[in-house]
């Protein structure tokens, strides 16, 4: 069943104010779809029982909805370059302005089912030797409470691990479990999984000095985008970096971060110590 | 332009990944079984393959350990693509020298993710 203009206002509200996700007109048939497939889920009659609980205030059923209108896609080592940039650039330049025996704080902070924590981590696993000397912290955190159960439970499919999972690291990380695979417990035990709204205040992470947020602020609003990336300059350290997605900019957005130079999608404040 | 060897026995996958390695940017030369390729890889080394396991004939496995025995044998990039999925035949196919494995099903995505970190797209 289609929604009426009110509803779909009435749901828009609702995401942009839980979540930050910014959705127009244009995308009626995606809010229509998820909540169909929702209703199923929480076993409601139809979507305008579903609209009168949201109407009615039910906090179960909001949270339901927000979470249904995430989009999840993620794949291990996603795009590649920033993880080679990872290892080559950003972890070599903290170390010069790190002592050795410190530690180094990792969030990635739209972490969906856990592949971009876990390529991270596999990264310091294989650079062990060579990163000998520091300790690692690796912060996981997503809105969507069934997208963290899926990444602490570190259980991909052969189609998930086939995108981007190199095959020598797939033979010395995981378990084979029928057409599935099992991460190993001493990569899954390097990333801390926590649940975090974007929208809220960071102050409790402390200071970082990376982080990763990909590929969540292109469903932002604008206002909403700088407002994050503002609460992000604040938890970053001066010589931190921030890395966003590849179709994701903060040019027009923010002037808290500046792009490295030479380095597409590698952001650094503005007044970092490498300026 | 770089050549790359597809061999599988059924005619249909030879097709669909023709397709994908063209896309890739790759012209395609086909063989469907492994002593088909071993001749093709004789008259002219491709600069890399995509190979069946299980073929009449010669099977992907006995191709390539015969491939990587041959002079310029260990220059192609060989990516396995197959059904078999079972842990113990993908480390066979990494210890006789295969660079990537992709479990079928499979679309260009995977073949194109895979392509990339043997560094060859
Ligand atoms: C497309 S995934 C990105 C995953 C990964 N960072 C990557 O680039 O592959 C986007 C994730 O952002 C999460 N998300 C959306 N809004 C959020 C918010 N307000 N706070 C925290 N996470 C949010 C979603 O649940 C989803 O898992």
């Amino acid at each position: 069943m289609a929604f009426s203009s009110d509803d779909f206002k009435l749901y828009q509200i609702l995401l942009f104010k839980e979540s930050g996700l910014s959705i127009k007109e244009d995308k009626a048939y995606l809010l229509e779809s998820r909540m169909n497939s929702l209703i199923k889920k929480l076993d409601i009659p139809d979507t305008a029982t579903l609209t009168a609980k949201v109407k009615a205030g039910d906090v179960t059923v909001k949270k339901e909805v927000v979470e249904a209108m995430t989009t999840n896609e993620t794949f291990f080592f996603r795009d590649m370059h920033p993880f080679d940039k990872f290892r080559d650039v950003v972890l070599p330049k903290i170390f010069e302005n790190k002592p050795v025996g410190s530690t180094i704080r990792i969030w990635c902070a739209a972490c969906s089912s856990g592949q971009e924590p876990y390529s991270l981590a596999i990264i310091l696993k294989e650079n062990a030797a060579k990163f000998a000397g520091y300790n690692f912290e690796i912060i996981a955190t997503d809105l969507s409470d069934d997208i963290l159960d899926t990444a602490k439970a570190a259980k991909y499919s052969q189609f998930e691990v086939q995108r981007g999972m190199p095959i020598t690291l797939l033979v010395k990380y995981f378990k084979q479990e029928g057409t599935d695979w099992l991460l190993n417990d001493d990569i899954k035990s390097m990333v801390k999984f926590e649940k975090f709204n974007l929208l809220d205040p960071m102050t409790k992470y402390g200071t970082l000095d990376i982080v990763f947020c990909r590929n969540v602020l292109i469903y932002f609003a604008a206002e909403t985008k700088s407002m994050v990336l503002s609460e992000l300059y604040q938890r970053i350290a001066k010589h931190g970096f921030l890395f966003l997605g590849g179709a994701e900019t903060v040019v027009g957005v923010t002037d808290k971060f500046k792009l490295m130079e030479g380095e597409r999608g590698l952001y650094i404040p503005h007044d970092s110590v490498y300026l | 332009m770089k050549s790359c060897l597809v061999v599988d026995d059924s005619r249909v996958v030879r097709k669909v990944a023709r397709r994908i390695v063209e896309d890739l940017g790759f012209t395609a030369i086909e063989a469907e079984d492994g002593s088909v390729a071993l001749s093709e890889c004789e008259k002219a080394m491709p600069f890399c393959i995509l190979l069946d396991w299980n073929m009449p004939n010669m099977s992907g496995i006995d191709f390539l350990k015969a491939l990587r025995a041959m002079p310029e044998g260990k220059e192609p990039k060989v990516i396995f693509c197959t059904t078999e999925n079972d842990m113990a035949f993908i480390q066979e196919a990494l210890a006789a020298g295969a660079d990537e494995y992709i479990m079928k099903p499979f679309d260009s995505d995977i073949v194109q993710t895979k392509f990339e970190q043997v560094g060859i797209v």
